[in-house]
């Protein structure tokens, strides 16, 4: 077991991501308050709507400034993912800046992109045991554009290639929603908190 | 590429499955919980569970239907029936649910779709349309289960509810809900040019074709059927199978054989 943290900032429905990683045979705790985050061994900043108000409610607890100096596993998932990056171009409010570079809508319609679509991933660890290519199921309309290109995890066509998952060390993010995606999404969360016993053992 | 996705849909009242014929007719057809992880197994690309009695002493009973569904089923889950306010979206999100379905009331009061696009984002804000032809070319909504009358054109009606903060569109034909003669084509084209939004077809499942139909002919997103599924005249995954020899992109079993 590994002591997963996630973070709750008032949006949306954390029910499914604590169903998922308690499938895993995990123990997820849900946080609000940055000294919860000590004790965790790994982070899950999920998250749905727009980044700006998810950043206001960050910012009124102190977890924005908490995960800034977050130095372990940090899984962020959709919006969660977003506000890794500098600043969002829905409100052009500042996000987290963990990463370079802006979240934009994407060129596909019908928009919200909703439904299955294929994941083309590289090898990162994340991905272990997930053929390329598997579907996981997206809902969004916005996704980030790093600078530093070597970022890229994986890419998903919609209108023209957008980055679908993204990674910085231990910081890494995805736009679509693992507890929502079947078999394929439960490997991956798996695959996070491998990560999360491996980050212990090199500690 | 974005697949096609294939929803079944449990209409429930009371904590169980029912499912009318055009809006009457009731019958019950199980227990939701188990038929939502029957359908997810068979391959659901997404579970929509909607209360027809939705009354206030009810809600209890779905949103517990709801929290056991999410805990054993990990696909999208839509809930709808009778919410009215941003309280009531909420309830349900925290209960489990990933998109929620406002119908009658936001007809009644327009705004309520923004309050609700404000408070959580509009991709899981989703708006029900019952729509019947008026016999002349265009379609007008119904409200409160197909009910009441409304002089509200339905393809207007899904345009300025996209704007007002509606992400996705779910249409039902009156005319063909529950007759298992096929979705109404000329009613989904209509609201697919007018929309940028994904749009769900529903109302009228018969068959695989009726679906390929819907998806060709309509240009429709994702398809909801509700008696085909529940009364077994096909597997989900017999549907998909049958969609994917026809060339349709649809989400296939996966290789994963994990956990």
């Amino acid at each position: 077991m590994t002591n997963i943290a996630i973070v709750d900032h008032g949006a949306g429905n954390l029910v499914s991501i604590v169903n998922a990683l308690t499938a895993l045979g995990e123990q997820p705790r849900i946080v609000t308050r940055p000294r919860e985050l000590g004790a965790a061994g790994g982070v899950v900043l999920p998250g749905v709507g727009a980044t700006g108000p998810a950043m206001e409610r960050l910012a009124a607890t102190g977890m924005d400034d908490a995960l800034r100096e977050w130095e372990g596993p940090l899984l962020g998932i959709c919006v969660g993912l977003q506000l890794f990056f500098d600043v969002s171009r829905e409100d052009h409010q500042p996000c987290l800046g963990l990463m370079r570079g802006t979240v934009r809508e994407i060129a596909g319609r019908p928009l919200p992109h909703m439904g299955w679509n294929d994941v083309d991933h590289t090898d990162d660890p994340l991905f272990a045991g997930i053929p390329n290519g598997e579907p996981f199921y997206f809902v969004h309309s916005y996704a980030p554009v790093p600078h530093d290109r070597t970022q890229i995890v994986a890419t998903t066509d919609h209108g023209g290639r957008f980055v679908s998952a993204a990674r910085s060390g231990l910081r890494i993010g995805v736009q679509f929603h693992p507890e929502r995606s079947g078999v394929a999404g439960l490997r991956l969360l798996s695959n996070f908190a491998a990560s999360i016993e491996e980050a212990r053992r090199v500690a | 590429m974005l697949r096609k996705r294939i929803i079944p849909c449990l209409d429930v009242a009371n904590g169980r499955v029912v499912k009318g014929v055009k809006f009457v007719d009731i019958t019950d057809a199980g227990d939701p919980v188990e038929l939502a992880a029957r359908y997810g197994a068979d391959g659901a690309d997404e579970i929509c569970f909607l209360d027809i009695t939705a009354s206030h002493e009810q809600r209890s009973t779905l949103l517990d239907v709801v929290n056991r569904t999410a805990a054993t089923v990990n696909i999208p889950l839509t809930v709808g029936g009778g919410v009215a306010s941003v309280d009531d979206m909420r309830a349900v999100l925290r209960a489990g649910a990933d998109k929620v379905v406002v119908n009658s009331a936001s007809v009644a009061r327009p705004e309520l779709l923004s309050e609700c696009a404000e408070a959580f984002g509009r991709q899981c804000v989703v708006l029900a349309i019952d729509a019947k032809s008026t016999g002349n070319g265009s379609w007008s909504v119904w409200t409160h289960g197909g009910r009441r009358a409304t002089d509200v054109d339905a393809v207007v009606w899904a345009e300025r509810g996209t704007q007002l903060g509606a992400g996705e569109i779910l249409l039902t034909s009156m005319d063909k809900d529950g007759t298992r003669s096929g979705y109404d084509i000329a009613l989904l084209s209509a609201v697919r040019q007018a929309v940028d939004v994904p749009v769900i077809a529903s109302g009228g499942a018969g068959d695989a074709d009726d679906m390929i139909d819907a998806f060709v002919g309509g240009e429709a997103d994702a398809v909801l059927a509700a008696s085909i599924f529940h009364h077994g005249t096909y597997t989900v995954s017999d549907i998909k199978h049958l969609l994917a020899d026809a060339g349709v992109a649809v989400r296939e079993e996966s290789e994963i054989t994990w956990p």
